[in-house]
């Protein structure tokens, strides 16, 4: 009895810790080769093949290729990469093997398109993968959102955004917003509340962190763009008016009946300097404002916190 | 205490060996190497890479499966069959049996490894006439292969100590093809939240890692393999076999044997 | 000091599925086993015999109690080095030959790499199995099969042989070498513990016996005590077909078979009746003092304690 007691301390102990260490090794390994599923996919990219060989478990293997797509672009997001080459072939790959896969075009359409860091700079094959998700779920109104999105944020092309959001509009069930975007694009492309609609739209119509995160960020920079924007015509009519510039934002909101200090969303002030330039205080934190920043500058993207 | 271990380990390698079924696996596995080489002749200038591929998961794969035949075998059937009774009567402690099975299965699976790892090299030979230094990197995943041997072994040993050999084979198998995805499985892990997220971690580093050890499809494409990482995949496989075997040590010393 | 001597061990197992129920195996036991004599363990199938093997094995752990085996706690490893084991129904290794096997077991019980190889082949000639060089263990018929089971337990020399149901799958010159085998044990000062539901074998080897029936001892003590003539009857036979009217007096049983008469009497009638049959000038054939057999013994034993006996657990 004495000896089985024994034993089994020592091997209950055993167990314990070699679970803790096969665990601490296993993170290491881990670290030394964070990408290599990803890898795979250099070599094993046919979505036939792959079907093929998934033996009928097409819809586990795309989910498992929709995750690695994921922790592909996070990863390599957080370190602050400047290409997502295997970005488009691991979306294609979960698309294919699970065209329902709603979610992988969604991702595409925020993240394939956009230049780098943002995104893999590939607007063609957002499209491509944007037309393939509508062929296979035509029902499905939100694709056709996506399709818009990509011909309006990332190729400026309104009349073809038009086009999708307004046949996206004759879904049955769709959003009705869909309808007004299809009119807004005709007058109104350019315009600041347009994106904005565009960007809540994506966040509330997204699940997935990473999407919601980045149309935030966008949501964001747009209101700094219009801050500046209307702080800059104010600066104008300033000089206009007086033949001088302001010498302080203080005179100018003073003289522009504009609320005392204007602030961007994170509450710092806005600055404006000797020459008359509204900027930023922080750049860096509005990744992709375009107005407000110094002259040359661009902000470094912003690395989300919890991708791997 | 020590040499009974080592002749618990030579009988159960004597015993694997003479069981038939470890040949017409390693017959298959090199018959497929053999096919390897017909397929290669029919996609030009990826022959060699079919053979490597091709070669190295049949080794892999049948390795598997004999390890869990016969790991079954070891404890499982042992017990069912009763030929652990005369063994345990003599002054053989429980755990001195675990042991003892894991070396001798262990062996047998690396002399298997030998076998077929000849028949691989046989085939490359075959198509590209002659080595180059990039072809070492096949040691390199053969020795990979061998470590995923020793996880499975451990955990096939671990389930014949209390589970039926039907059920352990099962277990066994699922682990392993879990394990291969057990990087997706923490990717996985880490989208989710609250306490799906506990969950699809604990699991994620409880299932055998196998996807680090499968290092077959790059070193097709003659990609070279950090020391580092030799190191640590060595490391894991031995801490990660303790624990089964000590989990298996834990629970046979508390079995009662009907 | 005694060979084996069992502390009232116990074992309750917990049946079912969802809901366990106790299933008492075995109900503590005391026992005692002298060294050197062959000690018979009885009992119907299923009586506990088998289980009260395993636990003295250390192949299950007792609910409760203990037992010394040669002096020393019945767990202690160093034990095993003194004991063999033929457990029921024995199957090897298939695929290893009967030396391999009887090898391997030696190295295990830690014989000397030198005595080996004699000592098994020496084991193998005592059990009837000279000349199985080089032929697997899966081509074994049952009786060989029981033999090497046999050989595996002697061959390490041990003190103290636990045999069960060591005559099962031998033929009738199989058992009686087996008897012969177990004998010579005895002879050479070891302790035979057997157990085994033929009570003509126990009859013929044990020096005592103890019954069990439903995991509960009914009986012990020397087969001698056990068959004596408790019932004091004697039976008479005598030639002719005549019987006596004084004997018929008596009030005994007559048959007549054939060309004699066989008569129970009671013991002190014995020299009455002698001398019934002198007057009348009958020949006596013989005079036994009749014994009750063991299986009498063990009947009675076991339809006593269904009677007196209310739930079986």
């Amino acid at each position: 009895m004495k000896q089985r007691r024994k034993i089994s301390i020592i091997a209950a102990a055993c167990l314990v810790v070699s679970l803790a260490a096969s665990a601490l090794v296993l993170h290491q390994i881990d670290q030394l080769r964070p990408q290599a599923t990803r890898q795979e996919v250099l070599y094993l990219n046919s979505p036939t093949v792959l079907k093929r060989l998934s033996l009928g478990y097409n819809g586990l293997l795309a989910d498992i290729y929709w995750t690695r797509a994921v922790q592909y672009f996070g990863f390599r997001h957080h370190n602050h990469a400047d290409s997502y080459n295997l970005l488009a072939p691991l979306l294609e790959i979960a698309a294919h093997l699970d065209p329902h896969l709603v979610v992988a075009y969604h991702f595409g359409a925020s993240f394939l398109a956009p230049a780098p860091p943002n995104g893999a700079g590939q607007p063609a094959e957002a499209i491509r993968l944007m037309e393939y998700g509508i062929q296979n779920n035509p029902t499905e109104w939100r694709l056709y959102y996506d399709l818009g999105f990509v011909y309006y944020m990332n190729l400026k092309d309104y009349p073809k955004a038009a086009d999708a959001f307004a046949r996206g509009a004759k879904v049955p069930d769709a959003h009705p917003f869909l309808r007004l975007l299809a009119a807004q694009m005709a007058e109104h492309a350019g315009e600041f509340e347009t994106a904005r609609m565009m960007w809540r739209a994506t966040y509330e119509n997204n699940r997935d962190e990473l999407i919601r995160e980045n149309a935030v960020e966008h949501l964001r920079a747009l209101r700094v763009d219009e801050d500046v924007t209307h702080l800059q015509q104010a600066v104008t009519r300033f000089g206009e008016r007086t033949g001088r510039l302001p010498t302080s934002m203080g005179e100018l909101t003073a003289a522009e009946g504009l609320p005392p200090v204007p602030a961007d969303p994170d509450g710092h002030p806005y600055r404006m300097t000797g020459e008359g330039r509204i900027e930023l205080r922080v750049p860096d934190d509005f990744p992709f404002a375009t107005r407000g920043l110094p002259p040359g500058y661009t902000p470094q993207p912003k690395f989300h916190s919890n991708s791997q | 205490m020590n040499s009974r271990i080592v002749h618990i380990a030579t009988n159960t390698f004597r015993e694997a060996v003479r069981d038939r079924v470890l040949y017409n696996l390693i017959a298959f596995a090199l018959l497929l190497s053999g096919a390897a080489v017909l397929v290669g002749q029919i996609s030009i200038e990826i022959e060699k890479l079919v053979v490597i591929n091709l070669g190295l998961t049949a080794v892999s794969l049948f390795g598997i499966v004999i390890a869990i035949f016969i790991g079954i075998g070891l404890v499982s059937k042992e017990i069912e069959k009763r030929t652990l009774y005369t063994v345990l009567s003599r002054p053989v402690r429980r755990w001195e049996f675990i042991v003892g099975k894991f070396f001798g299965l262990a062996g047998t699976l690396v002399v298997n490894t030998f076998f077929m790892a000849i028949g691989v090299f046989a085939a490359l030979l075959y198509v590209s006439h002659h080595l180059v230094k990039s072809d070492a990197l096949i040691l390199v995943a053969l020795y990979f292969i061998i470590l995923e041997f020793v996880i499975i072994c451990s955990l096939a040993l671990l389930f014949s100590s209390f589970s039926s050999p039907l059920l352990s084979a099962v277990f066994a198998f699922s682990l392993f093809v879990i394990g291969s995805f057990a990087e997706d499985l923490r990717g996985f892990a880490a989208m989710a939240h609250g306490f799906t997220r506990w969950v699809a971690t604990g699991a994620a580093y409880l299932v055998p890692n196998f996807s680090a050890l499968n290092v077959v499809s790059s070193i097709a494409h003659g990609e070279p393999v950090t020391a580092a990482l030799i190191l640590h995949n060595t490391l894991y496989a031995l801490f990660y076999a303790a624990m089964a075997l000590s989990g298996a040590v834990l629970i046979f010393e508390h079995r009662n044997l009907k | 000091m005694s060979a084996i001597e069992i502390l009232g061990l116990e074992k309750v197992y917990k049946v079912g599925f969802w809901t366990k129920r106790p299933k008492r195996a075995l109900s503590p036991l005391h026992l005692a086993v002298e060294e050197g004599e062959i000690f018979g363990f009885l009992g119907p199938n299923g009586a506990g015999k088998t289980t009260t093997l395993k636990l003295l094995m250390g192949l299950v752990f007792p609910s409760a109690g203990s037992a010394r085996i040669l002096g020393r706690e019945w767990t202690d490893p160093e034990v095993k080095a003194q004991i063999g084991f033929l457990p029921e129904q024995p199957y090897f290794y298939d695929h290893l030959t009967a030396h391999e096997l009887l090898n391997y077991y030696a190295q295990l019980s830690a014989v000397p790499a030198k005595e080996r190889s004699r000592r098994v082949q020496a084991t193998l000639q005592r059990v009837g199995l000279p000349d199985v060089q080089g032929v697997q263990l899966r081509k074994f018929s049952k009786g060989m099969l029981q033999r090497v089971g046999i050989a595996q337990a002697i061959l390490h020399e041990p003190k103290l042989v636990f045999f069960d149901e060591p005559m099962s799958g031998l033929d009738p010159i199989g058992r009686r070498e087996v008897r012969n085998l177990m004998e010579q044990l005895k002879q050479e000062g070891k302790t035979v513990f057997f157990s085994t539901h033929i009570l003509s074998d126990a009859e013929a080897l044990c020096d005592r016996v103890a019954i069990i029936h439903k995991g509960e001892l009914r009986g012990v003590g020397a087969v001698e005590e056990l068959t004596s003539s408790v019932q004091g009857k004697v039976e008479v036979i005598w030639q002719g077909t005549q019987i006596p009217a004084s004997l018929k007096a008596l009030g005994a049983e007559c048959h007549v078979t054939g060309d004699t008469v066989r008569a129970i009497i009671d013991e002190r009638q014995q020299d009455a009746v002698i001398d019934a049959l002198r007057r009348e000038r009958l020949r006596l054939v013989a005079l036994t003092p009749l014994r009750t057999s063991l299986e009498a013994y063990f009947v009675e034993k076991l339809r006593r304690a269904e009677t007196t006996a209310g739930s079986t657990v």
